[in-house]
Parts: structure tokens; sequence; C-alpha cells
């Protein structure tokens, strides 16, 4: 499990390798809040790697997301796989989020 | 500390308050629900996220996140459905009274309140009671 945080031009992608739980969590929230202090605004957050979230990991990205935000800045996720896409649609937060099909459709939508 | 090998049903391990040992305890029993050929959406969604939930539920509100106290786990398939059992040393909660649905509109911007959701929507039943300690069972069919 491991978060990485690369740009890409004026998008920050966080790759999340492994699970989103609440184990790890807090690493994920302080990483991109890092990010958001050194003047980052734009976030990109995918799930290609991603193997399953749980209600911790779900809640971190509805605080980040809020927090971007109120910041000025955008929250965006991309590359769910059906299981995971099942797993936003059945807490209905894919009505909250943008989420892209893949990294580069995420990109592309900023 | 070190979990114990990939041996097949029935799983009956114990472990100390620590939410670092959730994911490990999952991958144990994912693998053994692959093995037996559960489904992929069981293996890949329903199993860990609902376990990882109960996991972390006995850790840090049944035990309060005490390292001195343990959680259980308990699991066996057959060719029915999947147990799956939860023990904590805590004092207990109304699973009855939490009826929150962290889906309407209300709701959906809160950073809680979705692991109990996610159990009842993934499992097919989801118990509590006690024996022992506060029991979380939950139940998945196989068809």
């Amino acid at each position: 499990m491991s978060f990485t945080i690369k740009k890409h031009g004026e998008v920050c992608v966080v790759d999340v390798d492994g699970q989103l739980i609440v184990g790890n969590r807090q690493e994920l929230k302080q990483k991109v809040l890092d990010e958001l202090e050194r003047g980052e605004r734009r976030f990109l957050v995918d799930f290609s790697q991603t193997g399953y979230i749980d209600s911790s990991g779900l809640g971190v990205l509805v605080s980040l997301a809020k927090k971007v935000r109120e910041s000025g800045g955008e929250f965006r996720l991309s590359s769910l796989n059906d299981d995971l896409r099942t797993l936003f649609e059945l807490t209905k937060l894919d009505t909250l989020f943008q989420i892209a099909t893949s990294r580069d459709a995420g990109l592309a939508a900023f | 500390m070190d979990l114990p090998h990939d041996s097949g049903f029935p799983i009956d391990v114990r472990v100390p308050t620590d939410v670092r040992l959730i994911e490990p305890l999952v991958g144990l029993v994912t693998r053994q629900c692959a093995v037996r050929q559960l489904s992929p959406r069981a293996c890949n969604l329903r199993v860990p996220v609902a376990l990882t939930e109960a996991l972390s539920n006995a850790m840090l509100y049944g035990n309060r996140e005490d390292r001195s106290l343990s959680v259980r786990l308990r699991a066996r398939l057959d060719e029915v459905s999947l147990v799956l059992e939860v023990v904590d040393e805590g004092t207990g909660f109304d699973m009855e009274a939490c009826t929150i649905d962290p889906t309407g509109p209300e709701h959906l911007e809160r950073e809680d309140g979705r692991g109990l959701f996610l159990m009842r929507t993934l499992m097919d039943r989801v118990e509590r009671f006690t024996d022992g300690g506060n029991v979380v069972r939950l139940t998945l069919h196989r068809a």
C-alpha cells in the first residue's frame, strides 16, 4: 500500500496503490493537505491500482474534496474499476465527485 | 505480529487492537474465499469492505483503541454461505438504533457514518449478539 503524488502540469495526480482503509487514510489525507498548503489547487486521485476502499477511505475523500473546494480548488477522481464504481454508486458518492473513466480523461477535464 | 498461514477455513484468530492488522486479516479471509470459488464480486468488494468495517468498528468503537484488548475473527465457508464473526471486548452498541441513511442529501458530505450501512448493503445478513464478547456476525450466501 502506498500513495504517490506527481505533478502533471498544473494537476497533482495521487496514485492509490493497494487499499484505502482505516489503517492508512490519514497518510493520504496528510499528503494532500501538505500539497494544498504548498499552494496546489488541482488534484486528481487515480484508483487504477487500488483494491478496495472502506468507509474511512470514502470519508477522507469527502473531507479532502470539501477542503480543496473551500480553498478554491478542484478535486477529482479517476479509473474506478467495476467494484469501486459500485461502491460509489451504493453510497451515492458518485453524485458528489466528478469521476473520470481514465487518468488521461481526468487530466483533460481540468 | 504473525498471522496464521493460509490453511483454509475455518479461520479462528485473535489479534490485539491495532488497525494496521486489519488489512492482513482481511487478506487472509479473501484469499481463502477465492480458493473456494466465491464470486469475484464477493472476493473483491463485498467481503473485504464489510469485514474491514466490522474489524475497524470492533477496534475503534468496541475496544476504544485499547491495545491491551483483543479482537477475535472467526470465519467459515461451506456450500451455502460464508459466515464471519468479529468479537470485541467492549460494551457493545445498539445496532438497531443506527438507522441513519448516509446516502441522503443531508448526510452525503459527512466524513463518517457509512460503516454499518456498507455492512448491511454488502452482506445478506448482519447480526449483533453477546457470546463471550460483543459479536457482529456477517453472512453472505453463495448464490
